[in-house]
């Protein structure tokens, strides 16, 4: 509980001034902050609390038919923006999927992106972790590892990303927005996040200041929403972490896949897009095949970084089940269990 | 003492009042509101706040402390250590009673297991305190960390659970297995679990001279109070507990825990009220789990499908310091007929906290292995699951052979195989789907616990009014006992609920027992039933005897209470209200006192148990493994039940305690350090409502003279035995793959 200041910007110019100061973190929610700085795993000594910002808070449709996302709109608010929800199915279903409806309710979209890892490593500050103190070594590589990294980790850290929404958003080519003291610039969701490398306590690219502003969704995006699922694998029904996650889309005509999105999650530091997966399954037909092929391509790369070989298994057929949804095409309300592949809730009493 | 239950006290309407009445929970609307007062709700005028520093490492020596930073912070008051921490009266290592588990209170610089409690800081602010255990910056002199089943050198212990022999035999096992037509050998594994009560174990501590007063959530007042006498040296009579409410036992508030008494220490310490909090990680070590198992039953059969040997062999582990030994094995000891039985133990020791009794303490491992061997072994024989337990059906308590005291199983069986629709089960694995092409499984399991009763005591009084009192320090953890407690005190007292006021969770009450082992109800509800009819009987001595009454010659057995009236049971026409016999004999009031024991005639002469039968669908994903329980019926037959209502709500808790133990709960220990890794209720897996199947519990008739006078056996463990079991023989059934390895994750289902 070390003490720190707390400041409350009304304007983005001001938040990020204030965030360029040495030892300054963004509040927005809290939803994963505070546990960290409770945990004594976050330390900032001034909190700027962007939360108040005014503008930060809009669903805008652009006069390109694509969406923007402000950073402050709650991940419950935009999963339930029917306009939205209609035309990026499957980033409502992946919101939906992911912790609860308290913590959706306060969550927001600049957030969301970041969050930190769920290694239990990195959260018991008696274990040596790498990300938490550069150089101190990885005690997850010999640890209780099962739910760890099979894709683009590296011997300092073999954490994963525990973020849904995410996941889609990547398949999608969304854009993040960022303003800092230089002014605005826009890096694409897939470049936002690093793999570990060396420097595994760098996990994304933004700069000291550096303040998330808004998410962009083209149009071309929403051109997959006929055919555009997530599907999330995971050790409870619900409010737990994805084991494997995937999110599939396809632009289908004539009986031929157009064009495929697919990225998975729960597998490496960042949401995975898998794009020799997608090069395959353009022009190809949609079926067991060529969804296996995908999927055999999407993990070619992976090995398991500890006690976690399964998940290279489940992560292909994840794949493969989640463009079979997709291919069948986006339900026409999203299910009662987002994301599951126990599509209905079932009722109390029956 | 403040009234634990203000607003309760005035009439209220309600549905039903007396026994077997679905009566709603008289505590809701406080608890709903939250103006039901926990421990750590209180705050007496300048009380300070304790906050732990608990060791990260299992096993060695605190080598340094950085206490001055500590007091450096401003509010910080104390750093209580083992340097200065107070000395006892009696070595809270001394075991003076095998209940008495050993705390670690900062009397040596020893750490004996992760998360165990190095220093209290005590401060003006709970931040402040929280701030000062941050800087104390602990240094340790480490040794290696014994964390797994594997760790440790395998030793017989004497006794196991609550004082049974660790290894058991009836009959020739090895020659009923040599003789068998046919055999299983099967090993489960089962983790550790934590209590995880919703209220972490808390304490509000006051001292005046040698008199303490605490607010503790507790499970067995009257042990407590013991205990902490011979700890601290003052007389138990002098300690005043107050427990309205339990934010969940499950065990692991039967004694103080070590944190609790620290907080009492540090009151002592400082002269001032002192109130401390667990956190939900130190919850995972101080006050106990279950400990991980590793069991490995060996069954033989015949021919027919009959039993001729079973074998139940526990490995199991306890700390380093104490003693306490998952009595696995004991499931198998009374529920399935075979003429050769043995159940064994074995333990090794870990640097762990000490695990200690957790709801079904024994039973709930033991019914999951026992339950999924049976199933394996019904594989074996060709069998229905169902009718090869009928097969081997037990008339008489087959280790024993004494009759049951009352033992509708069968009944319990046919009700749920009926209700749950398992007739037309096919006998193979894998061999449904649903619409959606999930893998579909239909699993069984038998549950059984065994009716306790322990001692108990309480107090009656009829006021000059015409209402009641009755005391007796029962503990709510949740169960009900507010409620089902006040029908039988009213029943027994003749008189409408709301014309009784019922106090219970208060040391100056009269002793109820502790609230475990299914036992409470019978325990508490016996002593409230003698001593409701102690004072019914006095106040028709004074009115059977006094020739101004309409009762007058009735004998004290003529007269019935009724709506605070005593009416002649051959003559309903007279009678005489309880107010007028009191006035008219210039009497204030009468009391009554009641005690509660089992007769040991009847515990001698009948095995006495509680039974029944859980069915489970789950459905399996084929490709991906994830399993959901969709549909669970059990039937119970339970003897007399008080509350249905309540007694409905322990067998769902039990059950989806089942499913919590089939398909999730774990400990994640990491084998190097000993710590959990999952300390928290984000990742340390209970299910979620949408993991909760639709259910439904049976109520089976059941009448049983012989437990005790009510006829009540207990509800609050013996839903977790046979769901948990079900639910695994269920995934089995549905997937074609047995899982001997809990809780089954969908890793274990890829293949």
């Amino acid at each position: 509980m070390n003490r720190f200041d707390y400041v409350r910007p009304s304007s983005v110019s001001e938040a990020v001034a204030a965030g360029a100061e040495p030892g300054s973190a963004f509040l927005a929610a809290g939803t994963n902050l505070l546990d960290l700085m409770k945990g004594g795993i976050a330390r900032p000594t001034r909190l700027v609390d962007v939360g108040r910002i005014p503008g930060l808070d809009a669903i805008e449709t652009l006069p390109d038919g694509g969406v923007r996302i402000g950073a402050l709109v709650r991940n419950a608010d935009l999963a339930y923006h029917q306009e939205f929800a209609r035309r990026f199915p499957m980033v409502a279903e992946a919101l939906l999927s992911g912790a609860s409806a308290q913590l959706r309710n306060a969550a927001t979209t600049g957030g969301n992106l970041l969050q930190r890892t769920r290694c239990p490593y990195f959260y018991d500050t008696a274990s040596a972790c790498n990300k938490r103190e550069p150089g101190a070594g990885c005690d997850a590589l010999a640890g209780e590892n099962r739910q760890h990294a099979v894709l683009g980790w590296s011997e300092a850290c073999i954490a994963t990303n525990p973020s849904d929404f995410a996941v889609p958003l990547a398949a999608l080519d969304a854009v993040v927005e960022i303003e800092g003291r230089g002014g605005r610039r826009e890096v694409p969701l897939t470049d936002f996040h690093r793999l570990p490398g060396d420097t595994p306590q760098i996990e994304t690219v933004l700069a000291p200041g550096e303040l998330i502003v808004a998410v962009r969704l083209s149009a071309d995006a929403a051109a997959f929403a006929g055919h555009a699922r997530y599907l999330k694998v995971r050790e409870r029904t619900s409010y737990a972490f994805a084991v494997v996650s995937a999110a599939a889309a396809l632009r289908i005509a004539d009986g031929r896949i157009e064009a495929a999105r697919l990225a998975l999650g729960g597998v490496a530091l960042k949401p995975w897009r898998a794009r020799e997966a997608e090069a395959a399954l353009a022009g190809a037909s949609p079926g067991f095949e060529s969804f296996q092929e995908a999927a055999a391509l999407a993990l070619a790369e992976a090995r398991p970084s500890g006690d976690n070989a399964y998940k290279i298994e489940l992560a292909r057929r994840v794949i493969a089940r989640a463009l079979t949804l997709a291919a069948a095409g986006t339900p026409e309300r999203l299910p009662a269990l987002p994301g599951s592949p126990f599509a209905s809730g079932g009722s109390l009493h029956d | 003492m403040t009234d634990p239950m203000p607003g309760l006290t005035g009439p209220r309407a309600r549905h039903g009042s007396t026994l077997g009445q679905p009566l709603t929970r008289r505590d809701g609307v406080l608890k709903v509101t939250g103006a039901a007062r926990y421990a750590a709700d209180n705050h007496p005028p300048g009380m300070l706040y304790a906050v732990l520093a608990v060791s990260r490492v299992a096993r060695g020596r605190v080598t340094f402390l950085d206490v001055e930073a500590a007091r450096a912070v401003p509010g910080v008051v104390e750093v209580m250590t083992h340097a200065n921490a107070p000395r006892l009266a009696t070595d809270p290592d001394e075991k003076t009673n095998p209940f008495a588990f050993r705390l670690n209170v900062l009397q040596s610089d020893r750490v004996r297991f992760p998360n165990q409690p190095i220093a209290v800081v005590i401060a003006e602010t709970l931040e402040a305190a929280t701030e000062g255990a941050e800087r104390l910056a602990p240094r340790f002199d480490e040794e290696p960390a014994r964390a797994a089943l594997d760790d440790g050198e395998v030793f017989t212990p004497a006794v196991v659970g609550a004082g049974s022999p660790a290894d058991v035999a009836h009959g020739e096992v090895e020659a009923g297995l040599g003789a068998a037509s046919h055999r299983v050998e099967a090993t489960y594994d089962t983790p550790a679990q934590y209590h995880n009560t919703m209220e972490t174990h808390a304490v509000v501590a006051a001292w005046d001279g040698n008199r303490l007063s605490l607010d503790l959530p507790s499970q067995a007042l009257a042990m407590t109070q013991m205990r902490l006498g011979q700890l601290l040296g003052i007389m138990p009579g002098d300690i005043h507990i107050r427990s309205p409410f339990l934010g969940g036992g499950f065990g692991s508030k039967a004694g103080v825990s070590g944190p609790q008494l620290l907080g009492i220490m540090a009151a002592r310490l400082l002269g001032r009220p002192v109130k401390l909090v667990l956190s939900r990680e130190q919850a995972f070590g101080p006050v106990g789990h279950r400990a991980p198992t590793r069991q490995t039953l060996r069954l033989g059969a015949d021919g027919e499908g009959r039993l001729t040997a079973l074998h139940h062999h526990t490995r199991t582990a306890t700390s380093s310091f104490d003693d306490f030994y998952e009595a696995a094995s004991g499931a198998s000891h009374s529920l399935y007929a075979s003429p050769a039985i043995r159940t064994s133990h074995d333990a090794v020791r870990l640097d762990t906290g000490t695990p200690t009794f957790m709801r079904a303490p024994g039973e709930a491992p033991g019914s999951l292995a026992l339950e999924c061997a049976m199933d394996e072994m019904a594989e074996a024989c060709g069998m229905d699951p169902l009718a090869f337990r009928l097969a081997n059906y037990a008339e008489v308590e087959p280790m024993t052979g004494r009759p049951f005291s009352s033992k509708a199983l069968r009944e319990c069986y046919e009700q749920g195989a009926a209700r749950f629709g398992w007739a037309g089960r096919p006998l193979a694995p894998r061999q449904m789907r649903d619409e959606a092409g999930l893998l579909v499984g239909w699993g069984m399991g038998t549950a059984t616990f065994p009716a306790l009763m322990f001692q108990g005591q309480a107090r009656a009084v009829i006021r000059a009014d015409g209402t009641g009192l009755m005391e007796t320090g029962a503990h709510d953890m949740g169960q009900g006992a507010w409620t089902a407690l006040a029908q039988v005190a009213a029943d027994g007292l003749g008189l409408p609920i709301d014309a009784v006021e019922f106090r219970a969770g208060s040391s100056d009450l009269p002793d109820a027992g502790i609230a475990g082992g299914s036992a409470h109800m019978a325990t508490a509800g016996m002593a409230v039933h003698e001593a409701a009819a102690a004072a019914i009987a006095r106040l028709a001595d004074l009115a059977t005897g006094d020739e101004r009454s309409p009762l007058f010659g009735a004998g004290n057995a003529g007269v019935v209470a009724r709506d605070g009236r005593l009416v002649r049971r051959d003559d309903e026409s007279r009678h005489e209200s309880y107010a007028d016999i009191l006035a008219r004999a210039g009497v204030a009031e009468i009391e009554g006192r009641g005690r509660a024991a089992r007769d040991p005639a009847a515990g001698a002469d009948y095995a006495m148990h509680a039974h029944g039968a859980v069915f489970a669908e789950v459905k399996v994903d084929p490709e991906l493994g994830q399993i959901r329980a969709t549909r669970l019926v059990g039937a119970f037959a339970v003897g007399r039940v008080i509350n249905p209502r309540l007694v409905q709500s322990q067998l769902y808790g039990g059950m989806i305690w089942g499913l919590s133990f089939a398909l999730h709960e774990k400990a994640v220990v990491d084998r190097r350090s000993g710590r959990v890794m999952n300390a928290n209720l984000g990742e340390y897996h209970v299910p979620v409502n949408a993991d909760v199947p639709p259910m439904e519990a049976i109520l089976v008739e059941e009448h049983d003279p012989y437990v005790n006078a009510l006829g009540i056996k207990g509800v609050g463990e013996i839903g977790i035995t046979g769901s948990a079991g079900a639910i695994a023989n269920a995934v089995r059934h549905a997937t074609g793959t047995r899982v001997r390895s809990f809780p089954i994750g969908l890793a274990d289902l890829l293949a």
